[in-house]
């Protein structure tokens, strides 16, 4: 138990250092494998309802992670070609993810319904 | 979602039926459409009325679309149950259609296991086939190719394709590939250059039947029913006498005459579709619950007998 102990209190030791270390040089604190623990604000869900994108408009920063859910009982995707981005087909309550490395303005659609329409705006 | 709403009050289509009185037709979403053609003149009965009618007619087809199997949703938990139904109700007739046209989306999500039922249904009915996919048709990986390999491996392209039938002439169209954003159903220019050439060499007293998923006219563009080129693809048929346009898609019967070109849609065998602008969205229409067979069934046919609007029958004014 000792040991252990303090194993685990200078693994704490070093990892409050890092993270002063990082704060004090501006650095991101975490890294990309820790989406649990990942700033608010980069991690936003869109709704799939009615044969609408809910909200239809939407702003992000750079590095977010949309996530689109169907609540409908009919399958709808998620289609951008000026994201690169293609859902499989999403049946009801399927979701589906991606993350916005680029700036810029993307439109996307359904491609099942195509009247259906979304744009996500991503800014720096 | 998309529930009946009672409060909305009953408005007139323009074929005279009011949208309560509509769906107390849709006998049995299965239906299908029983065609005579008659002297290059299509008219089409309903089912029930066909199940009646002596045989006495030189030729006949049918059309079935919307399977939706594996469909299992509020709106009917067993779109597997009414397909069977209709393919029994197609066994009954009292005269056996030459063939049976599937006007798409044979299933609901393109899976395998859907894919086997339906075609395991539908070849009850002992009679030949012929598909053109739905939206819901493509959804495999290869985005189609799970489709053509079972339904049309004959056909062109998308899927589309063309054959004669005593004296008439069929053309199989594809319009669920490469939707545009915003937009409705797409025919594509190398599809076009197809049917162009296709009616070529046709003499104009061939009648045409042309048959696709989503309506080739335009329905409600608000909800994406229609064919962004469809009038493109009709223009090629502009000298027929006689143009039947049967599609699917919006799960209820609608038709339209202009000139010499009668447009239908079919009822599904799954369930039923708002009628357009009635509800927030296309999206299945839930009947109360326990009254499923009531729209889908055959219990209410009094109105499908006794009034005209549901038993089509169309002239084109010349041959």
């Amino acid at each position: 138990m000792l040991t252990s102990n303090t194993i685990f209190s200078r693994r704490s030791q070093i990892f409050g250092l890092a993270l002063i270390a990082a704060i004090m040089a501006g650095f991101p604190v975490l890294a990309d494998d820790a989406p649990a623990a990942a700033p608010s604000g980069t991690n936003t869900k869109v709704k799939i309802d009615n044969f609408t994108f809910n909200p239809a408009q939407l702003t992000v920063k750079v590095g977010t992670t949309v996530t689109w859910q169907n609540v409908d009982d009919i399958p709808h995707t998620v289609v951008s070609i000026a994201a690169k981005m293609r859902s499989k087909a999403l049946d009801t309550n399927d979701s589906f993810s991606f993350t916005f490395k680029d700036t810029g303005e993307f439109s996307y659609f359904c491609s099942l319904h195509p009247h259906m329409v979304g744009n996500i705006v991503v800014t720096r | 979602m998309s529930d009946f709403d009672k409060s909305v009050p009953p408005q007139l289509d323009a074929d005279g039926v009011d949208r309560r009185g509509f769906l107390e037709c849709m006998t049995w979403a299965g239906t299908g459409m029983l065609w005579t053609l008659a002297g290059g003149l299509p008219s089409a009965v309903t089912m029930t009325k066909a199940l009646a009618a002596t045989p006495n007619t030189p030729f006949t087809f049918l059309q079935i679309s919307d399977s939706h199997i594996g469909f299992d949703k509020a709106a009917n938990p067993d779109a597997r149950a009414t397909l069977r139904e209709a393919i029994a109700k197609i066994k009954a007739l009292p005269m056996k259609p030459s063939f049976m046209i599937h006007t798409g989306d044979i299933s609901h999500l393109s899976k395998d296991n859907e894919f086997d039922d339906a075609a395991e249904i539908i070849k009850e009915a002992g009679i030949p086939v012929f598909y053109v996919p739905g939206e819901h048709d493509l959804l495999d990986e290869g985005q189609g190719q799970s489709y053509l390999k079972r339904f049309a491996p004959q056909s062109k392209g998308a899927g589309w394709f063309s054959f004669d039938s005593q004296g008439i002439h069929y053309i199989g169209l594809v319009n669920v590939v490469n939707l545009q954003a915003g937009g409705l159903g797409n025919l594509g220019t190398e599809q076009l250059e197809w049917v162009k050439k296709d009616v070529a060499d046709l003499s104009a007293s061939t009648p045409i039947v042309v048959f696709a998923h989503i309506p080739l006219w335009t329905v409600y563009p608000e909800w994406g029913w229609g064919t962004v080129d469809g009038a493109e693809a009709l223009s090629y048929l502009k000298r027929f006498g006689s143009v039947t346009v049967l599609n699917g898609h919006i799960h209820q019967v609608m038709q339209k005459v202009e000139g010499r070109v009668a447009f239908h849609t079919a009822r599904s065998t799954a369930f039923p579709q708002p009628a357009p602008g009635t509800a927030p969205s296309p999206g299945p229409q839930t009947v109360p619950a326990g009254d499923l067979r009531k729209y889908l069934g055959i219990a209410t046919i009094d109105f499908v007998r006794s009034s005209e609007p549901l038993a089509i029958i169309d002239r084109p004014l010349a041959g």
